[in-house]
């Protein structure tokens, strides 16, 4: 076919528009959320001391890192999602959840603790912590990359990853109402291998799957 | 910047705003940069430069398809060569043989020989014979015969919607094929 043919065809199709793309990843995410709750509230649930948990700051810092990490990797995937996009300039924003987690670490060091260090570092649910926030972070990265498809990236293993991040963020978001374990140095320690895991995993998939 | 490149933003802007021949006549002005873009990467990495068809179409579907993830407050050049290198990158992977090849040693060469025009059988070409047959008539007949979405429409009783809809499945569904290849 000769390249005038082509683009008659591309011409004639020139009324339609595509939605944009943080509308269809939002939608994407959207429609994972529920997947994502369900099984966390099927697989784990609420611990039993919720209420009085929310008065330690150490247990409020874990939603905090954890929604700032979805937040800022959500925003740094869109903008991958366009192709002349490349991590600088946005990269820091994964800053933003890292930077609150070391001053949550250095507020634990300054503080007087009842357990001792490793005590503390190792929890008693570092292997929960592990399996849970992967598991329930897949049908959220299912739907970024889902999501993250409707774009162009020209680097679709870091777009992945990063996808990656931002479901992890969501799921270690659900996971910390779980877990019991609230030292930062525990969330520092097993929230971020679990986090790495699923980054993993994204970059592996988006490799494949937001090629363009 | 250079003067083309303001020119090519402004006919983005107005084609995103609904103005269909400046998309047209946008399409028509970044072929000829594509295609020696295509020309010297195939070159510079060894090679045979009468594939360049292939990622121009390729380059060409994409922008398209993937027009919305161009911010329109920026220029619109950049959004265009990050697409191309995109795909000449792929082009060559496709073929798995990265090797670069010093372009010294193929300017003399490449010189010599007779410039082939387009090529009669594209990828573009190839894979739309596996498309579905009235999604395949539809796109021929715009493409081949030049007919309008309305006379297309009235050729094989359609409205104009569905020949709208069947059309950008066909070119959608092009685009799937050639990554799949």
């Amino acid at each position: 076919m000769e390249t005038d043919q082509l683009i008659r065809m591309l011409a004639a199709d020139s009324a339609h528009r595509a939605r944009p793309v943080g509308l269809v990843l939002a939608m994407a995410l959207l429609v994972a959320a529920p997947v994502s709750v369900a099984m966390f509230f099927m697989g784990l649930g609420v611990r039993p001391d919720m209420m009085s948990a929310m008065h330690n700051p150490f247990f409020d810092l874990k939603f905090a890192v954890a929604l700032g990490l979805a937040l800022s990797a959500i925003t740094v995937s869109l903008h991958l999602s366009r192709p002349e996009a490349s991590l600088r300039g946005w990269g820091w924003l994964l800053l933003i959840p890292a930077g609150l987690l070391v001053g949550g670490l250095a507020a634990e060091m300054m503080l007087p603790q009842r357990l001792p260090m490793m005590t503390r570092l190792m929890g008693s649910n570092s292997r929960v912590c592990l399996t849970a926030i992967p598991v329930i972070s897949l049908p959220l990265l299912a739907a970024a990359l889902i999501g993250l498809r409707h774009g162009a990236p020209t680097r679709p293993a870091i777009t992945g990853a990063i996808a990656g991040l931002a479901s992890a963020g969501l799921a270690a978001t659900l996971y910390a109402a779980h877990c019991t374990d609230d030292s930062p140095m525990f969330v520092a320690t097993w929230y971020t291998i679990a986090t790495a895991l699923v980054a993993g995993i994204g970059a592996v998939l988006g490799a494949k799957v937001l090629r363009f | 910047m250079r003067e083309h490149e303001v020119e090519w933003t402004d006919l983005m802007r107005s084609a995103i705003a609904g103005d269909g021949a400046a998309y047209h006549r946008l399409l028509k002005a970044i072929t000829p940069v594509l295609r020696a873009a295509a020309r010297r990467g195939l070159a510079r990495a060894g090679q045979p430069v009468d594939q360049s068809e292939d990622i121009v179409q390729d380059v060409l579907l994409a922008v398209h398809l993937k027009r919305h993830t161009w911010d329109s407050s920026a220029p619109f050049a950049p959004w265009l060569f990050a697409i191309a290198r995109n795909k000449l990158i792929d082009a060559l992977r496709r073929r798995g043989r990265r090797v670069f090849v010093d372009i010294d040693e193929f300017a003399e060469t490449l010189a010599g020989e007779p410039v082939v025009e387009t090529p009669a059988q594209t990828e573009v070409a190839f894979q739309l014979q596996s498309l579905p047959a009235r999604q395949r008539e539809i796109l021929q007949s715009i493409a081949v015969e030049s007919s309008s979405i309305k006379a297309t429409a009235a050729k094989f009783g359609m409205t104009e919607g569905a020949v709208r809809v069947a059309l950008h499945r066909g070119l959608a569904s092009l685009t799937a094929r050639l990554r799949e290849q």
